[in-house]
This record gives structure tokens, C-alpha cells and sequence, in this order.
């Protein structure tokens, strides 16, 4: 019996993507564990440079270093950082949306904007709407490390430091939960000062070995390569865990549309064999 | 008793040691320093050595630094290491590895940029070997 052949194909089909879909969030929930458990331990390391810089925000050190000064703003670069892989839901457009929209914003006020792209998505479609990428490094992998973002990072810093850029921004996604992740963009240089805390209020600076310069300049390169490194590891625990609801959802849909033809399926078999069995009636009661 | 401040050692990788203690001391760029509470604020970047933590009725304690930044406030130590590992975790065997790779390299020295990295590694493998012979001393 020929009932439904196309029907039957179609059920094939979507349970074999459901099977994929099934397999892709598996490996997302295992990877997004992992990918937590390495946002938490860098997290202390994050927290503990940006307490030192704050306090040196607050001294009156003898030498500034040009992350420390302001500038009028003629041109401002962004570390984006996004995801090598797809099929994540919107965590990449949400991301590019907002960074488009501040792009915008910026070009009416006359500012340009240069970019440092990490990972493949952001690559492709920065490159493909033409905008000023600089630098850019791809496939990182599930645990990045620091070596592989200093060369993009290496381009930014010095394009700030030889006056060619004035602001430094970092475009990543914030891990709210697993549920929820939200793109952020984030002021990286001129470092500002933040409202003065009691403890630290007056003049007074550090003492500094081997030299004012030195130190600060290591230690402001430092902040600014955690901060990033932060942002990509946080941007990395966002992937997973977006990609692992994105998946479900989609074994979800798949499942319920397994469910339907299934049904429709049914009928037209049910249909198929009252109709035969009314035929044969027909023929024997003509006999 | 003695004044203490509290002291935080964290790594790239993650938070070592967090407590109170009263004296620290560290492997700065300019040769070993003391610090002790009521310090005036102090920046320096440190070399690859020993870090030790002394604390009132305490053994005092030992980690390895791989070189980092210091930075000192009058009650509040932190200490931000690339890898940092309390000296008894410290893998003997890898250690000496790695300094007899790097002797290697250093013996053959086909380019200027090998060289320094070598010499580098070297520090930090011997760096290594001496703080767990100083943990190991301490023990014994």
C-alpha cells in the first residue's frame, strides 16, 4: 500500500535533524559547564587588576601613561568579540545590532570607528558590510588563551598609543544566565577615575620599582589584555549556553512537527483503507 | 600581637591563596622585598621566584610565581601572577624538564629571539626548582 510515501520521507527527515539537534545541545550543556566553571576562575584575576587600577586612578602618579589621559575623540576602535560557529539563536546579531547602532551613532558625530575583530562571525560580517577591520584572529577554540588575542590586541594598543585612535572599547557578551545574555559594550581606554573612596582620599602616590614608566605601562597593558580575555571567556560561556537553549528549542519544534504528520499521516492511512474496504462492498453487492 | 593585612595571590587561572598575614615576601624586579603591614603603597612587577606568607602561629606558606605585578597598600597586599602554585604542588619532574629543555636551547643557539625565550624558561624552571627546595628545607 502506497499511502503517504511523501508523508513518510518527511517524518524521516525531521526526526534525523531532531536526532542532530538533540546531539548539538548535549555537547552545548557539557561544553557550557566547563566554559562556567573557566569564567569563574578567571573572574578573581579580573577583579583584582581592575581593584589596583581603580586605586591608581586615584593617586597622583608622577608619570602618565596616555591610557590615563583623555583626548578629543576624531577616531575609536572596538575589540568585538564573537563566536566562531553559528547556530547559537541571536547571541551574534544581538551583538552586532548594538554595535551597529553606536557605529551609526558615531559616524554622524563625524567620529570613525576601527575595529579588532576575534572569532569567525564577527570576521565575516564586519568584513562584509566594509567596515575598517584592522586586526582580526579566528577559531580560538573552546578555551582560549591569553597568547592567542595579544597580536589583535598588540594592533589596537599601539594604534592608541601613537594618537591614531582615541578611544578603546571591547563589544562582548555579558553572561547574565543560562537563559539570558546580553551584549555589552565597554570602555577600555582612557582609563577612567571612579568617585574617590574615603580610604584613598589626598595626594599620594605609589613608590614604584624600577621606575614610574615601566610599571605603568606593564601593568595598564596587563588590564586592558585581562579585560579583553575576560570578555572572550564570558563570551564563550554565552555561546554555550545560548546555543544549548537554541538547540532545545529546535528539538522542540522538531518533535511537535513529528507529531503532526504523524497525525496527518494516520488519517490519510485510515482514509486509504476505508476507501478500499467500501470499494470492495460496492463491487461484491454489484456482483 | 603583631599588625596584619590581608593578602590576596591570584593567577590567570584562578585565586590562590586569600588570608590575613603579617609579612610577605616576594621576588620584585629590583631584588627581594619585605612587606609588612602599614607599608606605603608600592608597585613593582615581580621576577619568577618564591612568594612566601607569614602568618602569626602559622607555618609559613610558599608559593611559586611565575612573575606577575605588586602592588601594596597600607593594609592590603595583591599579588597578580601569569601562574602561581603553592610550592608543594609544584611538579619536581616537569620542572626538571623544562630546565634541561631550556639548557638545550640556550646550548644551540641558532637565533637571537630563541635565545632570550630560553634564557626566560631557564629563569623560571630554576626559579621553580628553588622554591620547592626552599618548602622542602623549611619541612624538614
Amino acid at each position: 500500500m502506497a499511502v503517504g510515501k511523501e508523508i513518510r520521507i518527511k517524518i524521516a527527515s525531521v526526526r534525523n535533524t531532531q536526532k542532530i539537534t538533540r546531539a548539538m545541545e548535549m555537547v552545548a550543556a557539557s561544553k557550557m559547564r566547563r566554559t562556567q566553571d573557566r569564567l569563574q576562575a578567571t573572574r578573581p584575576y579580573a577583579r583584582k587588576i581592575a581593584r589596583i587600577i581603580k586605586h591608581l586612578a586615584q593617586a597622583n602618579p608622577e608619570y602618565k601613561n596616555p591610557f590615563m589621559v583623555e583626548r578629543p575623540v576624531k577616531r575609536v576602535g572596538v575589540v568585538l568579540v564573537s563566536s566562531d560557529r553559528g547556530l547559537c539563536g541571536g547571541l551574534n546579531s544581538n551583538l552586532f545590532r548594538l554595535l551597529l547602532r553606536r557605529m551609526k551613532a558615531w559616524g554622524e558625530a563625524g567620529v570613525e570607528v576601527r575595529l579588532g575583530v576575534i572569532g569567525q562571525k564577527g570576521a565575516s560580517f564586519f568584513g562584509g558590510v566594509g567596515a575598517d577591520v584592522a586586526a582580526q584572529v579566528v577559531r580560538l577554540g573552546d578555551t582560549p588563551h591569553l597568547e592567542g588575542i595579544i597580536g589583535v590586541l598588540k594592533v589596537m594598543l599601539d594604534a592608541y598609543g601613537e594618537g591614531e585612535i582615541d578611544e578603546l572599547y571591547v563589544a562582548h557578551n555579558e553572561f547574565v544566565n543560562t537563559m539570558t545574555q546580553k551584549p555589552k559594550l565597554e570602555c577600555l581606554a582612557p582609563i577612567k577615575a571612579e568617585e574617590l573612596s574615603d580610604e584613598l582620599k589626598g595626594h599620594w602616590d605609589y613608590l614604584y620599582e624600577p621606575d614610574a614608566k615601566t610599571v605603568l605601562d606593564a601593568l595598564i597593558t596587563r588590564y586592558i589584555e585581562s579585560l579583553v580575555f575576560q570578555g572572550l571567556v564570558e563570551n564563550n560561556a554565552c555561546e554555550q549556553a545560548a546555543r544549548m537553549v537554541a538547540m532545545k528549542s529546535a528539538s522542540d519544534n522538531a518533535g511537535k512537527l513529528i507529531k503532526e504528520l504523524q497525525l496527518i499521516y494516520n488519517k490519510a492511512r485510515q482514509a486509504a483503507i476505508t476507501q478500499e474496504i467500501a470499494e470492495i462492498v460496492g463491487g461484491a453487492a454489484a456482483v | 600581637m603583631a599588625m596584619t593585612m590581608h593578602v590576596d595571590i591570584v593567577s590567570a587561572e584562578g585565586e590562590i591563596f586569600s588570608g590575613q598575614a603579617e609579612l610577605v615576601v616576594a621576588p620584585g624586579q629590583e631584588g627581594e622585598v619585605g612587606i609588612a603591614a602599614r607599608h606605603a603603597p608600592f608597585l613593582s612587577p615581580l621576577k619568577p621566584g618564591e612568594v612566601r606568607v607569614k602568618s602569626e602561629g602559622q607555618e609559613p606558606l610558599s608559593f611559586y610565581v611565575s612573575g606577575g605585578m605588586l602592588e601594596v597598600q597600607p593594609y592590603l597586599v595583591t599579588i597578580l601572577s601569569e601562574t602561581a602554585v603553592r610550592a608543594k604542588d609544584i611538579d619536581e619532574a616537569a620542572a626538571q624538564e623544562a630546565k634541561r629543555a631550556a639548557e638545550e636551547a640556550l646550548a644551540d643557539r641558532s637565533g637571537r629571539m630563541e635565545y632570550a625565550k630560553a634564557q626566560a624558561q631557564l629563569a623560571e624552571a630554576v626559579a621553580q626548582l628553588r622554591t620547592l627546595e626552599n618548602y622542602r628545607k623549611g619541612r624538614a
